[in-house]
């Protein structure tokens, strides 16, 4: 099979107005992906699917990864002049930016024609809050049905094109996201007496407030 | 002929059912409670924490409640207090012990990890596991008391594991007594030579440091 | 959306085989009736747990059919988030608890492509033992259960699970427990199996093969089976290529497609076995899939019993506490008894995975079950779900 970064490159001849970006993977497994922009990602979906030399008809996972807002601290040290003539001092300037977080989907695609793959793709969202929509490969595998269901229903993206959207393992009322790294599970749940540590901490605020007791007489 | 594979198929569960009339190996029932399955050696259900005396199962514990069972259990259901003082352990060291020490057994899963991950081979897995409870919660959390059992019981349920820990825990602490005993024997004879010598004539003093440059 | 792009939409979906949205295939007039919504499940003893299936009947004969599960979900992705990832191989026992020693394998794969583990050659081959032992035991678990789901009751059941329990006593005397094995560790495995359970597992190999026979003698004839499951819950290879349905299933309809042969984890290539394939994707051909299966697995462990190295069977540079694979992200995949089970594990450097996600098979094989039960009647849906193979821990996780 071609290497990823000669699939970029026949994805970038093919498609010239896609943003197709290689993503490396730094740990020892070096399954670098394709990060696909969402507009064309469906075109570039089909090609992958029925170009002759890839054949990737097998969507084999579909998974949904939540990356929340990061507050990154660049630090800039500058050396100055000492204005006095002595040594030149080195200032340190801390300065700190929001990295805005988004919701992204992977897929790995496999060859069940040519037995060959992995080849990795990624889709990324604008941001975590209002802009969550992203285009549905359901169309092109169907394998994506259910996998991406259950992303709508874990992260909450909107898959623009898919025929049945609507959640599969919480139930339909359902209102918020349980996979997003900032869910707050509800504080519903049986007291058990024999918690201890952090569940210890929440199930506190359950308690009826200790009784007062007489204050000691001098 | 139609019907010669619903003949067939009927022929094996006749033989099956009339050879279990006489064949012991046919009948796998054991009549339980009356009869009980042996359970094999490895078999793994609730943990237990092992303590050196059967006389006092309770003061003679190898834990020394240093929390790593508790951090690495999966579903958090060791409760550890430690203690505030020392006692020492079966090679004499001080060590801490468990002042609490519970588990929650409606929440244990029997993963056996906290038995991996002890240093000290104190906590082990135990194979009893009619221990229902009328009382849902307190009679299923299992403290000090009920848990601490004696190392001849575990020598009882687990004959090859408890061997194994035992002639390593001996070759360990044979290594550290012949560690302490060569090390007293180094201090025995770095003191000699030192006694010797006129004790009158103390090690001269250090050669005062030059005084730092003026400023 | 736009009118164009709805029928765009469906001609896409309609070239796999599906329709777009809820809609109703059968008609209403005066012959037909009234059609009747049914919710087979999630109470029902033949559905494999907690599972639910709302059918859309004409009579007896299914118009559409809808699966909705999700209540055995436990969350397990989030749980692995927060617990370390030794903490989570316990967890992996619970997702398809019938084959408990595949999954733990399947995760410690991952974790160990995400941390570059190695893995000693005794480890490799007790591994491939476990798995095909295991594949055993669940193959076992299906036919009985099939069986069951076609009305015969108990007894072709009891005669798997007779052999079922033989493969359990093995593993509750080699790890402790018959389900939950929590057998496998990242670099190799927990427990060394002694030589009596070696040459108790050998004879146990060795007589499988007559219980296959005796079971075939029993039931493979049957002409009511026979009649019930030949020609029902057809698949069509292409659309179950484009659905991502892998393991018994994808075979039975033709396509040849088995990781242990593709990817080639493991040890896998050392061993000489075949990869039956089924001729017209029916629930008979799936049957008979999981028939062979087995004995090509029995191949396996004989060779396997024959070529067991000694040595260690955990990598000594391997970490239990503090474990911290460098930041990256890894895919490990096997063919476990139901399908390509698969972990993806993306780390940040931390003792807990940043993001772990199970590949569920049987979750994925479910997406063509309307397409298999259309048209047939409501007791062959009970027998085409049986032949899919799923288990609800794996499904909802």
């Amino acid at each position: 099979m071609e290497t990823i970064e000669q699939i970029r490159d026949r994805l970038v001849a093919r498609f010239p107005a896609a943003r197709v970006e290689l993503v490396t993977n730094p740990g020892p497994a070096a399954e670098h992906s394709l990060l696909l922009d969402a507009a064309h990602a469906h075109d570039l979906a089909v090609f992958l699917r029925d170009d002759p030399a890839l054949r990737l008809d097998y969507c084999s996972n579909v998974t949904g990864v939540d990356w929340p807002d990061k507050e990154i601290t660049d630090v800039t040290k500058t050396t100055v002049p000492d204005p006095a003539g002595g040594q030149p001092k080195i200032v340190e300037q801390k300065t700190t930016r929001l990295q805005p977080g988004c919701l992204e989907v992977v897929y790995h695609l496999y060859s069940m024609a040519l037995k060959h793959g992995p080849v990795i793709i990624r889709l990324r969202t604008a941001n975590r809050s209002d802009q969550v929509t992203l285009p549905s490969l359901t169309p092109v595998w169907r394998a994506c049905d259910f996998q991406e269901r259950e992303v709508y229903d874990l992260y909450g993206i909107v898959f623009s094109r898919h025929p049945d959207l609507r959640r599969i393992l919480m139930w339909d009322e359902f209102k918020d996201h349980p996979m997003r790294k900032d869910y707050v599970e509800p504080d519903d749940y049986e007291w058990e007496p024999t918690a201890h540590g952090a569940v210890a901490e929440k199930h506190k605020a359950h308690l009826p407030p200790p009784a007062a007791t007489p204050e000691a007489k001098p | 002929m139609l019907g010669t594979g619903i003949l067939k198929g009927l022929l094996v569960t006749a033989k099956n059912f009339t050879g279990s009339y006489h064949d012991p190996k046919r009948m796998v029932t054991v009549e339980y409670p009356e009869q009980k399955t042996v359970l094999p050696e490895n078999y793994r259900n609730f943990p237990f924490l092992v303590s050196e005396s059967a006389d006092d199962p309770m003061g003679t514990l190898r834990c020394v409640a240093c929390q790593i069972c508790e951090k690495e259990c999966p579903p958090q259901c060791i409760i550890i207090e430690k203690s505030k003082d020392k006692k020492p352990d079966a090679a004499g060291k001080q060590q801490f012990y468990p002042a609490i020490f519970s588990i929650d057994t409606s929440v244990c899963m029997s993963c056996q990890i906290c038995v991996e991950v002890c240093p000290f081979d104190s906590i082990k897995m135990d194979k009893v596991f009619e221990i229902a409870a009328t009382d849902r919660f307190q009679d299923l959390l299992l403290t000090r008391d009920r848990l601490a059992k004696s190392n001849s019981y575990y020598h009882q349920i687990h004959p090859e594991e408890a061997a194994e820990v035992d002639g390593r825990l001996a070759a360990e602490r044979k290594i550290a007594e012949e560690k302490a005993k060569a090390a007293a024997a180094a201090k025995a004879a770095a003191a000699k030579p030192a006694a010797s010598v006129n004790p009158a004539s103390a090690p001269a003093a250090p050669a005062p440091k030059t005084p730092p440059p003026a400023a | 959306m736009s009118c164009s792009d709805q029928t765009g939409l469906d001609a896409e979906l309609l070239a796999f085989g599906r329709q777009s949205g809820p809609t109703v295939r059968a008609v209403h007039d005066q012959f037909h009736g009234d059609l009747l919504e049914v919710s087979m499940g999630p109470q029902h003893p033949s559905t494999h747990g907690v599972f639910r299936m709302v059918a859309t009947l004409d009579g007896e004969q299914i118009v559409k059919l809808k699966p909705v599960f999700g209540y055995l979900h436990r969350n397990h992705e989030k749980i692995a988030e927060n617990t370390t990832y030794l903490g989570s191989m316990p967890y992996t026992d619970r997702l398809d608890y019938l084959c408990s020693m595949t999954t733990n394998w399947a995760y410690a794969l991952a974790v160990e492509k995400l941390s570059g583990q190695a893995v000693p050659d005794r480890a490799q081959y007790l591994r491939i033992i476990m798995g095909e032992l295991t594949r055993l035991v669940n193959h076992s678990c299906l036919v009985g259960f099939l069986f069951n789901d076609l009305g015969t009751s108990f007894t072709p059941l009891l005669y798997a699970f007779r052999e079922r329990e033989k493969i359990l006593d093995l593993f509750e005397s080699l790890s402790g427990s018959r389900m939950m094995c929590n057998y496998q560790r990242f670099g190799g495995c927990r427990v060394d199996p002694s030589p009596a359970w070696l040459a108790a597992a050998r004879a146990l190999v060795d007589n499988f093969p007559r219980f296959l026979d005796e079971y075939e003698r029993m039931l493979t004839g049957n002409e009511i089976m026979l009649a019930r499951t030949q020609g029902v819950g057809r698949l069509d290879p292409a659309h179950a290529v484009n659905a991502g349905l892998t393991g018994p299933v994808l075979r039975a309809s033709g396509v040849d497609y088995d990781i242990r042969k593709v990817d080639g984890y493991g040890f896998y290539p050392r061993f000489d076995f075949r990869v039956p394939l089924g001729a017209h994707g029916d629930t008979y051909d799936r049957y008979m899939m999981r028939i062979l299966e087995m004995r090509e697995s029995v191949k396996i462990l004989q060779q396997a019993f024959k070529d067991l190295p000694a040595g260690p069977i955990m990598d000594p540079k391997a970490k239990i506490r503090g474990f911290r694979p460098k930041p990256g992200e890894a895919y490990g995949r096997i063919e476990g008894p139901k399908g390509e089970l698969g972990f993806y594990l993306i780390s940040d450097g931390s003792p807990n995975p940043y993001r772990y996600r199970v590949r569920p098979p049987s979750l994925i094989n479910l997406t063509l079950l309307e397409e298999m039960c259309l048209g047939h009647t409501i007791a062959d849906s009970v027998v085409i779900l049986g032949s899919i193979d799923i288990v609800l821990g794996e499904v909802d996780r």
